[in-house]
Formats: structure tokens, C-alpha cells, sequence
């Protein structure tokens, strides 16, 4: 590294939606809520199953716990079941439908 | 009640007698469930393969068709987990390894999904309030015992996912 400090770019977080190409975003994984799982495995599943950072998968949470449901993945209806087929392995209770 | 606490790579827990029992029972009834007993029509098995499209029946069908053998068999296999990990016929100790402890966790969800089902536990309800009333009722009914579960379930799932994320 030379002796000139280059400009810090704050890093931004790219929302999923952007990783598909338009033609595939039309589906989309729900997660509702429900009385018995605990917030912290909810939390945890999403950070195990689609890798999001700790902060993202606790608002999501507190999206599905506060507003009953939460988008949790976005792209090809393909994708999207299989989103929530391991998602019902975790408990979680995942439906699939159009953006 | 036993906790689990990490110890070099491995969750480890000690449980009386009574929780091995216990343990050994939700899980053996979880397999009863989606082996002998499976009926899409029980509200507990609609719960643990709910409806991928509620508004598609075909559709649902259809995803059905290609993915509930194998989440089944996923089922099947963590509840396993646990009974494979239990002391034989008294306490003891029981030692996870990472893969383990995430079957556990599963299948410990699957058993309070069930249970929550069976006690039509509900969003806000208060469990020390229910118990209070169950017991007020008659203490010694199943109510008491499979609340007392529910809630023994609960504690442990989240001992060990908090071992597991410490």
C-alpha cells in the first residue's frame, strides 16, 4: 500500500433481489409466524440456511414475529421451494407465492 | 434441569434420569408420528409439512410429491439424533458433536411444534399462567405433565443453541 490514503468506501449492503436477473424475480419465500419457535433459533436458521449476517436475520425475525410475516428470499420459483423445503426441515413454517 | 455448555468442540450436557425418559419418549412419539401415524389431516403433521402454496392445492400437491419423502426421512433422522445420543437406561452424559447438536436442535423443534400443537399454545400465551391453571385443575393430569414437557423442551433447545452460538 502506498503512502496515500485511498477514499474509505463504506460497505453497502446489496440487497438479494439484485443477484437475479429480472426474468427470475417473480417468487418469493414467506415465512410466517408462529407461537412455538424461540427468536433466537429463528434467527439462527435464517443466518444457517441463507448466510445473512447476524443483524439481517434478527430483523427478520423481528419482522415475521411483529408483522406476522417476512420475505426471506427472493428469485426463481425453483429456488424458492427449495428455500422452503429447508426451511420445514428446520420447523419454520415457509410458504412459496409471486412477488 | 441440565444445561448444555461447550467443552472442547463438543456440547455437553448431564440429565438426570427422568429427562432421559422424557427425551427418550417426545422422540420416540415424533417418529410414531411420521411413520406409522402419518396423516395429513392430524393438525400436528399439517404444521410440520405445511402447505407450500396454501391457495394451490395441486401445487402444493405437486411439491409434495418431490420433497416430503426425503423431509420425512430428515425428520426421522433428527429425532434419532437424540435417541441415538441417550444414556442407556439411567442419567448421564451426553456429548454432542457440531453435526449432533444441529440435529438436536431440530428435532427438539419438531417435538414443541408437536406438543405446542396438541396444547394449542398460542401467541402470548404465558406458560407459568397455564401451568397454575392446569395444575389448579388437577395436578396430576397429562395437561400438567405435557406443559411441564413443553416447557422442559423449550429451556433445553435454547441451552443449547446458546452453547452452540457463545
Amino acid at each position: 500500500m502506498g503512502g496515500m490514503a485511498a477514499p474509505q468506501v463504506a460497505p453497502v449492503e446489496t440487497p438479494d433481489t439484485d443477484e437475479v436477473p429480472a426474468s427470475d424475480r417473480q417468487w418469493v419465500t414467506i415465512v410466517w409466524d408462529d407461537p412455538v419457535n424461540l427468536m433466537t433459533y429463528v434467527t439462527w436458521v435464517f443466518q444457517k440456511l441463507f448466510g445473512y449476517s447476524r443483524e439481517r436475520a434478527e430483523q427478520l425475525m423481528l419482522d415475521v414475529h411483529h408483522k406476522g410475516r417476512a420475505v426471506v428470499s427472493t428469485g426463481a420459483r425453483e429456488r424458492m421451494e427449495h428455500d422452503a423445503s429447508q426451511l420445514h426441515a428446520y420447523g419454520l413454517w415457509a410458504t412459496v407465492d409471486r412477488s | 434441569m441440565s444445561m448444555f455448555h461447550r467443552q472442547a468442540g463438543h456440547y455437553v450436557a448431564v440429565f438426570a434420569v427422568d429427562e432421559v425418559r422424557v427425551l427418550r419418549k417426545v422422540a420416540n412419539e415424533v417418529v410414531g408420528l411420521l411413520t406409522d401415524g402419518f396423516d395429513h389431516t392430524d393438525p400436528v403433521v399439517g404444521r410440520l409439512f405445511p402447505a407450500v402454496y396454501p391457495q394451490d392445492a395441486p401445487g402444493t400437491a405437486e411439491f409434495r410429491r418431490y420433497t416430503e419423502g426425503d423431509l420425512k426421512t430428515a425428520k426421522i433422522d433428527q429425532a434419532g439424533a437424540i435417541l441415538a445420543a441417550l444414556p442407556d437406561d439411567a442419567g448421564g452424559e451426553v456429548r454432542l458433536d457440531a453435526e449432533a447438536a444441529e440435529a438436536w436442535l431440530r428435532a427438539l423443534n419438531d417435538a414443541r411444534l408437536a406438543m405446542g400443537v396438541r396444547l394449542e399454545i398460542k401467541d402470548g400465551t404465558d406458560l407459568g399462567e397455564e401451568l397454575d391453571d392446569a395444575v389448579a385443575e388437577d395436578p396430576g393430569s397429562s395437561r400438567v405433565f405435557q406443559l411441564s414437557v413443553y416447557a422442559y423442551l423449550g429451556y433445553l433447545q435454547e441451552s443449547l443453541l446458546n452453547a452452540l452460538i457463545d
